[in-house]
């Protein structure tokens, strides 16, 4: 689908260093019966936010007005396993624009890209350096630039680029849909598929 | 340079190359189920696009469906409301759709490969990221959003960036007690669950020959839990014999047809990988997890490996263990276990109910033990009565469910309950992954049977 346009956010960040967070933590399987893309931020990180009663946990960070902003920044190895897409749904209905790790899974990866919200692969020592900038100070502003490829602490001014690939770039600067791209050449697939051997 | 089987299969799907961007690929069959395709056939509606190739589509209702009474209404109103849209969504589109209570329904990734839907040399999708189970058959097979289970229903494309390769090599002789889960929970643990990401992996080694066409689905399946967004394994007789004579494969000329495409399937010899690796076989013991992720697994005579020392992990590590209530350095041997589930995509299938029934046979189920078997077809089920399997089963105190996803992800009734303990055949031992606080041990079909009997942690090769 369609989604906003992604040029330069600056925000404040939320940090969430735990490696492997998988999307059966970001969310919980129970909660995928929707049949319209519609509450899963309520539900974003559930069973690290509720206990069993259904009452916020005061150690999480999402339970923690000290932080707050469109930028959650993860540990090592973000959104393994489950390929729901989900898991980038309850980010973005959350309100969160940008996702900041050393490393992602690659089904999540793709799934943020297709929804509009923007993984950044930082190296771990840059990672390590946010994770102590809004500890030292929650306000720290994080400056992420699609264009330029490149992400940028505000406080102690350091930066670094960041990969992504030329066409989803393109995608998302311009709000573009993949399906619209795959429309128009909808005439050689189908050419195509009369060729395939099965 | 030669090609490898995985060049050789995306090659040929590729429909449109972008600059700088990724492939338009052709998929030759969609897999599709209840849980991850309703906003997406939403997406359609919103475009009054058509599903293009409803042929080429196949749905199947398995995550959330109760195992127990399947004749009856769903209760629960919200996957009575995802099965409903699946089925009137599959009606207005011309998609097949095997529902509950159909003769053919079953977990997606068990009833492909039954009904020769799955094929070598095709492309095959599903919103699932256990579809890399399909890659057995030399398929290449992989897991995708709902985003781009619309793009595959109204286009039968995807656009993907080719991933790297990688060539995991065992050869030796698995010793007695090792199955293939514990060679792909072996393979985890050497790699994390980030060391194949970014790559198709390719299996070989004399360990995947010999494997029957369960085994390799077992291997193929768990792909996923080392980061990799495939795997596959070269077809061979085993392959072409499996599928020979099943409903959708090809028949007469058509498969000789096919047989020409499938025999090139295979690497060439000066093919290069952009990463190789080799294990010995013979080293590779029964295998358990002790932690919150696949990648945290060992043989199971070990102990819980010590803390990593770089701080970041340190802290993930204890994290997990502490979740389990478990300590560095303790044995997995004699830890009391209250839930045994035998299912899954991962280990659904008839030969894992024959290894499971090898080892209970004769035997009686502990008391303190509650036995989830789910079948992962309707198809296992009829060949674990035909094989006599379940009156041994019962005898020994178990009882069958009906099939589905069922306590892999608990989406239905089948939840452990918090602080329990489970020994799982399936493929991920999650935090709340089971259900909301449960504490799950991934292992293999006969050391979830031994744990079943005896009602611990206990090493299968002392049953036998």
């Amino acid at each position: 689908m369609a989604y906003d346009k992604f040029n330069v956010l600056e925000s404040s960040a939320v940090p969430l260093p735990i490696e492997n967070i998988d999307t059966d933590q970001i969310i919980p399987a129970r909660f995928l019966k929707a049949t319209e893309r519609i509450g899963f931020g309520d539900n974003l990180f559930r069973d690290w936010r509720y206990n069993s009663k259904n009452l916020p946990k005061k150690d999480f960070v999402l339970n923690n007005n000290t932080y707050s902003g469109k930028i959650l920044v993860g540990g090592k190895n973000f959104g393994s396993g489950s390929s729901r897409e989900h898991a980038a749904w309850a980010i973005y209905d959350y309100g969160f624009r940008c996702v900041v790790s050393s490393f992602f899974a690659d089904i999540f990866r793709n799934n943020c890209l297709n929804i509009g919200v923007l993984p950044v692969q930082v190296s771990a020592k840059f990672l390590e350096n946010i994770f102590n900038e809004i500890y030292k100070n929650p306000d720290t502003i994080i400056k992420v630039d699609l264009e330029k490829q490149i992400i940028k602490i505000i406080g102690n001014q350091m930066f670094e680029s960041f990969e992504i690939n030329e066409y989803k770039k393109g995608n998302m600067l311009n709000g573009y849909d993949d399906i619209d791209y795959l429309m128009n050449i909808k005439n050689s697939i189908e050419e195509f598929a009369k060729k395939t051997p099965l | 340079m030669g090609n490898t089987l995985f060049d050789k299969v995306w090659d040929c799907h590729v429909v449109h190359r972008i600059n700088n961007g990724p492939d338009v690929l052709f998929i030759d069959r969609h897999l599709v189920h209840e849980v991850t395709s309703p906003v997406a056939f939403l997406g359609l509606k919103n475009r009054r696009a058509k599903v293009l190739f409803p042929d080429k589509t196949f749905a199947t209702a398995d995550h959330n469906t109760p195992t127990k009474n399947q004749h009856l209404p769903v209760k629960d109103p919200l996957s009575a409301n995802q099965l409903k849209a699946l089925e009137e969504n599959s009606k207005l589109h011309g998609i097949s759709y095997w529902g509950l209570g159909h003769k053919k329904n079953g977990i997606v990734h068990v009833i492909g490969p039954e009904y020769g839907i799955t094929q070598p040399g095709a492309t095959i999708v599903c919103g699932d990221s256990h579809t890399s189970t399909h890659g057995a058959f030399g398929a290449i097979a992989f897991g995708i959003g709902t985003s781009e289970v619309e793009m595959v229903l109204s286009t039968q494309c995807i656009m993907q960036p080719k991933p790297k390769k990688m060539r995991i090599n065992i050869n030796g002789k698995l010793n007695k007690g090792v199955t293939p889960k514990d060679v792909a929970l072996f393979i985890i643990s050497k790699l994390t669950t980030s060391g194949a990401t970014g790559y198709f992996v390719e299996y070989s080694g004399n360990v995947f020959k010999e494997m029957s066409m369960e085994g390799r689905m077992t291997v193929c399946n768990l792909s996923i839990e080392m980061g990799a967004r495939g795997g596959m394994i070269e077809p061979d007789k085993k392959t072409f014999d499996y599928l020979k004579n099943r409903e959708y494969s090809p028949k007469g000329e058509n498969w000789k047809k096919a047989m020409r495409y499938w025999l090139k399937l295979k690497s060439d010899k000066n093919a290069i990988f952009d990463k190789e690796l080799d294990f010995d076989g013979n080293t590779i013991e029964p295998m358990i997890t002790y932690g919150t992720n696949p990648g945290m697994g060992m043989s199971i005579s070990n102990g819980i490996p010590k803390t990593i020392n770089q701080n970041s992990e340190a802290k993930t590590y204890n994290k997990s263990l502490e979740y389990m209530n478990f300590n560095e350095g303790e044995s997995m041997l004699g830890k009391k276990i209250d839930f045994v589930f035998l299912g899954s995509c991962t280990n659904g299938r008839i030969e894992d109910f024959r290894a499971f029934t090898e080892i209970v046979k004769g035997k009686k189920k502990s008391p303190n033990v509650t036995a989830w078997l789910v079948p992962g077809s309707h198809k296992v089920e009829e060949a674990i009565k035909e094989e006599g399997l379940l009156s041994i089963l019962e005898e020994a105190g178990f009882e069958l469910r009906e099939p589905g996803c069922s306590a892999c992800l608990a989406m239905n009734d089948d939840k452990i309950p918090a602080g329990k303990y489970a020994v799982s055949t399936s493929n991920r031992n999650f935090e709340g992954r089971q259900g909301p606080g449960s504490r799950t041990l991934l292992a293999s079909p006969l050391v979830a049977a031994a744990a079943a009997i005896t009602g611990h942690v206990t090493d299968p090769r002392t049953l036998y």
